[in-house]
C-alpha cells in the first residue's frame, strides 16, 4: 500500500511537474536573466507585475558562465525567453535575425541617452542598455588616512606608484597592504584580462579614434598595461606564483576586512561592501579613483564607464509576447516600483526619470565628469572571442608574474592572439 | 504453456527502449544531422555538408588534444592498472580487516570527478608552492597531475576486477607449481598473468576509454591551462584533452557549434571502436576457452 502510495505521488509530482513547464496561452513575458545578484528583485518585481495585469511573467537567471549555452537551449524550444542579454557588439552579431527593432517603441520614448543602445546597420535599435557600470580603483580612504594621505594626492599614475608603494613598505607598522590580491583564477581574472586591458586598448584605439572592432592591434599601448599590473602584484601582500589560485571573493574580502587600500572592480561592488552584514564599510570611507597607468592625458581621465547589458527583445516570439514584453518594460521603466527596483540594483540607468542612486562610486563618477574630466569608455567590448583571448593572456600574464614567462609572452598573446581570434570569429581562417 | 519470459519481456523491457530511443538514439540521430550543419540555435540549422569535418581535420587545437590524449591514455594504463595489480595481489588474501582495506582503495571511485579536481588542484598547489611554483605553470605538471588524480580515484575500481580475477585462479595449478620448486617470480609469470589475462584486458580497455572519455577532471583540474599563444596568434591549450577540446570549441563562438559536434562524432566512432574491440578480444578468448573445454571433455 505504502509502495502504491509513494509511486502515486510521484507520478502525480511527474505530471505537475511536466505541466508546470507548459507554455502560457496567449503573450507572455520570460526573461533570461544575466546577472544572479540580482535575481531576487527581478523575481519580485515580475510577480508583482503579473498580479497587477494578469500577464504571466517568468524569470530564469543563467550564471554568466553558462549564459550563452543557456540561452541557445531556451531559444530551441516553444516556450522560449522572449527577452534576454546581450553583451556587446559581437554577442549582438552572434544573435543574427533574432534581436527585435525597438526603434518607435513606447520604451525607446522613454529613453534619454541613446549613447549605451546597439544599433544595426539601418539604425535600428537591436539593443538597449538599461544600465551603466563603472569601474576603477575602489578605495578606503579611511585607511588612506591612516597612512597620511588622501585621494585628492593621487591624480596621476606616478603620484599612485609613490603612495601604493609607500604603504606596502609600512605595510607591517600599518597592518594593511595597498592592493588586494590580483586573482588570476577565471573568478576574478576577467578583472585583468578584461577591464585592466581596456587600458591599453583605450589608448591606443582612442588615438585612431576607431569606432567598430579592429581586425589587428598593435599593443603600441602594452607599456601602460605593465606598468599597472607591476604596481598591482609588487604592492599586496598576495604572492606572485599563487595568484593562479587567488579567487574574486578572496580580494573582496581582503578589501572588506581592511586588509588593504586599493580594489580594482567595479560599482557592483558597492552593496556588499556596505552590507552591514557583510563587511559594512560606511558609505563615506568609500569612493572609486581613476585606473592611473601613465596614460598621457590620463589627468583629464575619469572613470571607465560602459555597459555589458542591453535588453533584447525575441522577434521570433509571436507578436503577442513581443507585445506582452515592451508593455512589461515600459511599465519597468515608468512605474515607482520598476524605477526603484533599477535604481537600486543598477544605479543609474539611461531612462527619463529615473530615481538617483545613493552609489558612493556612480557620485564619484559624477563629481570627476563635473571637473571637466571624461569617462573612458569600454574598449574592452571590442575583444573578438572574449573568453578564449582572455584565457590567452590570463596565462601568459600568470607565467610572467611567477618569474617563469616573459612580457614578450604577454605582448603576443595580447596582440598577436586578437588578430587570430578576429580571424576566427570572422571565419576568415 | 508459454515461457513466462518471453510473453512479458515486451512490458520490462519496452519502457526502458522508448526512454533508450527518445533520450539517446533521436539525439544522436540529431547530433550527427547537426555534425553536417552550421548552428546556433539548432532549429535554425543550415545544412553545409562535410565542411565541418574539414575545419575539424585542419584544426591544429583537435590533433594536439588528440596527442595529449593518446599519451595520457599510455601514461594511465601503466599508472592505474600496475598499482591496482599488485594491490589487488595483496588484498586478495583473507586477513582481518581486508574489507576495511579494500573500501578505503575503493572509496575515492566514489567521489564526483569535478570536485576531485578541485581538491587535487588546491593540494598540487599547496606542494608546488613549496617550489616557488604553481600546477599550471608548466604542461608536465598538469598531465602528470592530471595522471595522478585519475590514478588515485580509479586505481580501487581496477582493483576490485582485479581480486575477482585473483579469486578465480585455479588453486590446484600454484600448489602444484610451489610443490615442483616454482619460485614467487615464477608462479607470477608463468601462472598468475597468464591466467589473468582477461581481468588484465577488461582493466585496459576501460582505462583506455576512460582517459579519452576523460572530462570533468581535466576542466576542474586544470582547465586545460597553461594556455600558450604561438607566433601566429593561435592558441594551444596544453594540457586539454579530447572531450574538453569538443567543449572548447563549441565555446568559441556561435559560428563553431557545428565543429564542435562534428568533432564529438568523430570522438564517438573513436570510442565505440574501442568498445567494439575490447568485445572481440574477450570474446575470442571467451570462445577459445569454451573450445579446450570441449576438446578436454
Amino acid at each position: 500500500m505504502l509502495r502504491k502510495t509513494v509511486s502515486f505521488i510521484l507520478a502525480s509530482a511527474l505530471m505537475l511537474g511536466l505541466c508546470g513547464c507548459g507554455k502560457p496561452n496567449g503573450g507572455y513575458v520570460y526573461y533570461l536573466n544575466f546577472k544572479p545578484e540580482a535575481d531576487a528583485a527581478w523575481q519580485e518585481l515580475a510577480q508583482e507585475y503579473t498580479e497587477k495585469t494578469g500577464v504571466p511573467v517568468k524569470v530564469v537567471t543563467a550564471a554568466s558562465n553558462t549564459y550563452d549555452d543557456t540561452l541557445s537551449a531556451q531559444l530551441n524550444k516553444s516556450y522560449c525567453p522572449t527577452l534576454f542579454i546581450c553583451n556587446n557588439a559581437q554577442g549582438l552579431e552572434d544573435l543574427g535575425n533574432y534581436p527585435y527593432d525597438l526603434t518607435g517603441t513606447a520604451l525607446e520614448g522613454q529613453l534619454e541617452n541613446y549613447e549605451y543602445c546597439l544599433w544595426g546597420k539601418n539604425g535600428e535599435i537591436f539593443g538597449m542598455g538599461f544600465c551603466y557600470e563603472a569601474y576603477g580603483i575602489i578605495t578606503n580612504k579611511a585607511l588612506l588616512a591612516q597612512a597620511g594621505y588622501s585621494v585628492e594626492d593621487i591624480n596621476c599614475f606616478e603620484d599612485l606608484k609613490n603612495v601604493a608603494e609607500d604603504i606596502h613598505a609600512r605595510s607591517e607598522e600599518l597592518g594593511f597592504d595597498a592592493f588586494t590580491s590580483s586573482g588570476l583564477d577565471p573568478s576574478s581574472s576577467w578583472r585583468f584580462s578584461g577591464h585592466l586591458a581596456n587600458m591599453p586598448l583605450y589608448y591606443e584605439l582612442f588615438e585612431t579614434d576607431l569606432t567598430t572592432q579592429p581586425a589587428e592591434i598593435t599593443g603600441s599601448k602594452l607599456n601602460l598595461y605593465r606598468n599597472i599590473w607591476d604596481l598591482y602584484i609588487n604592492n599586496s601582500g598576495t604572492s606572485k606564483t599563487s595568484l593562479t589560485t587567488a579567487t574574486g571573493n578572496q580580494a573582496e574580502e581582503e578589501f572588506g576586512s581592511g586588509k588593504a587600500v586599493f580594489f580594482q572592480n567595479g560599482t557592483w561592488e558597492y552593496s556588499s561592501l556596505t552590507d552591514p552584514a557583510k563587511y559594512g564599510i560606511a558609505p563615506e570611507d568609500l569612493t572609486m579613483i581613476p585606473i592611473y597607468c601613465g596614460g598621457d592625458y590620463e589627468e583629464n581621465c575619469a572613470l571607465c564607464c560602459g555597459t555589458e547589458n542591453y535588453w533584447v527583445v525575441n522577434s521570433k516570439a509571436s507578436q503577442e509576447s513581443i507585445d506582452a514584453t515592451l508593455d512589461f518594460l515600459y511599465w519597468v521603466v515608468t512605474s515607482d516600483e520598476g524605477k526603484t527596483m533599477l535604481s537600486k540594483e543598477f544605479g543609474v540607468t539611461p531612462f527619463k526619470d529615473s530615481i538617483p542612486t545613493d552609489n558612493v562610486f556612480f557620485n564619484a563618477e559624477k563629481a570627476y565628469e563635473e571637473q571637466g574630466k571624461h569617462p573612458v569608455k569600454w574598449t574592452f567590448c571590442m575583444t573578438p572571442n572574449t573568453d578564449v583571448w582572455r584565457e590567452g593572456v590570463t596565462s601568459a600574464l600568470a607565467d610572467y608574474s611567477a618569474g617563469i614567462g616573459t612580457w614578450d609572452a604577454v605582448e603576443n598573446a595580447f596582440v598577436n592572439g586578437w588578430k587570430f581570434q578576429y580571424k576566427l570569429e570572422h571565419g576568415t581562417m | 504453456m508459454k515461457d513466462p519470459v518471453k510473453k512479458y519481456f515486451p512490458l520490462f523491457v519496452l519502457p526502458v527502449l522508448v526512454c533508450f530511443c527518445l533520450f539517446f538514439v533521436w539525439p544522436f540521430i540529431q547530433g550527427v544531422y547537426l555534425s553536417f550543419c552550421n548552428f546556433f540555435i539548432p532549429k535554425d540549422a543550415t545544412f553545409t555538408g562535410v565542411s565541418n569535418y574539414v575545419t575539424v581535420f585542419r584544426d591544429t587545437s583537435f590533433w594536439h588534444a588528440f596527442l595529449i590524449t593518446c599519451l595520457y591514455a599510455v601514461a594511465s594504463i601503466i599508472c592505474v592498472n600496475v598499482p591496482a595489480f599488485f594491490i589487488a595481489y595483496l588484498l586478495k588474501e583473507r586477513f582481518r580487516g581486508v574489507t576495511l582495506f579494500r573500501a578505503s582503495f575503493f572509496l575515492p571511485n566514489l567521489i564526483g570527478g569535478v570536485v576531485l579536481g578541485y581538491i587535487w588542484s588546491m593540494l598540487f598547489d599547496g606542494i608546488l608552492s613549496q617550489f616557488g611554483t604553481y600546477l599550471t605553470a608548466s604542461s608536465v605538471f598538469g598531465f602528470w597531475g592530471l595522471v595522478i588524480l585519475v590514478a588515485w580515484q580509479q586505481i580501487g575500481y581496477m582493483m576490485i576486477i582485479y581480486i575477482a580475477g585473483f579469486t578465480a585462479l585455479p588453486e590446484e595449478m600454484l600448489e602444484a607449481s610451489q610443490m615442483d620448486g616454482a619460485n614467487r617470480f615464477q608462479r607470477m609469470t608463468k601462472i598468475i598473468i597468464p591466467n589473468m589475462k582477461s581481468s588484465i584486458a577488461i582493466c585496459t580497455f576501460l582505462t583506455l576509454t576512460n582517459s579519452f572519455k576523460l572530462f570533468d577532471q581535466n576542466l576542474a583540474l586544470t582547465g586545460g591551462q597553461p594556455v600558450r599563444t604561438l607566433e601566429s596568434g593561435m592558441q594551444i591549450k596544453t594540457t586539454e584533452l579530447l572531450a574538453m577540446n569538443i567543449y572548447s570549441t563549441y565555446q568559441i563562438n556561435n559560428h563553431w557549434h557545428g565543429t564542435a559536434q562534428a568533432k564529438a562524432v568523430i570522438f564517438f566512432l573513436l570510442v565505440a571502436a574501442f568498445g567494439a574491440l575490447q568485445l572481440y578480444a574477450t570474446r575470442e578468448k571467451k570462445e577459445k576457452k569454451a573450445k579446450s573445454g570441449e576438446k578436454k571433455s
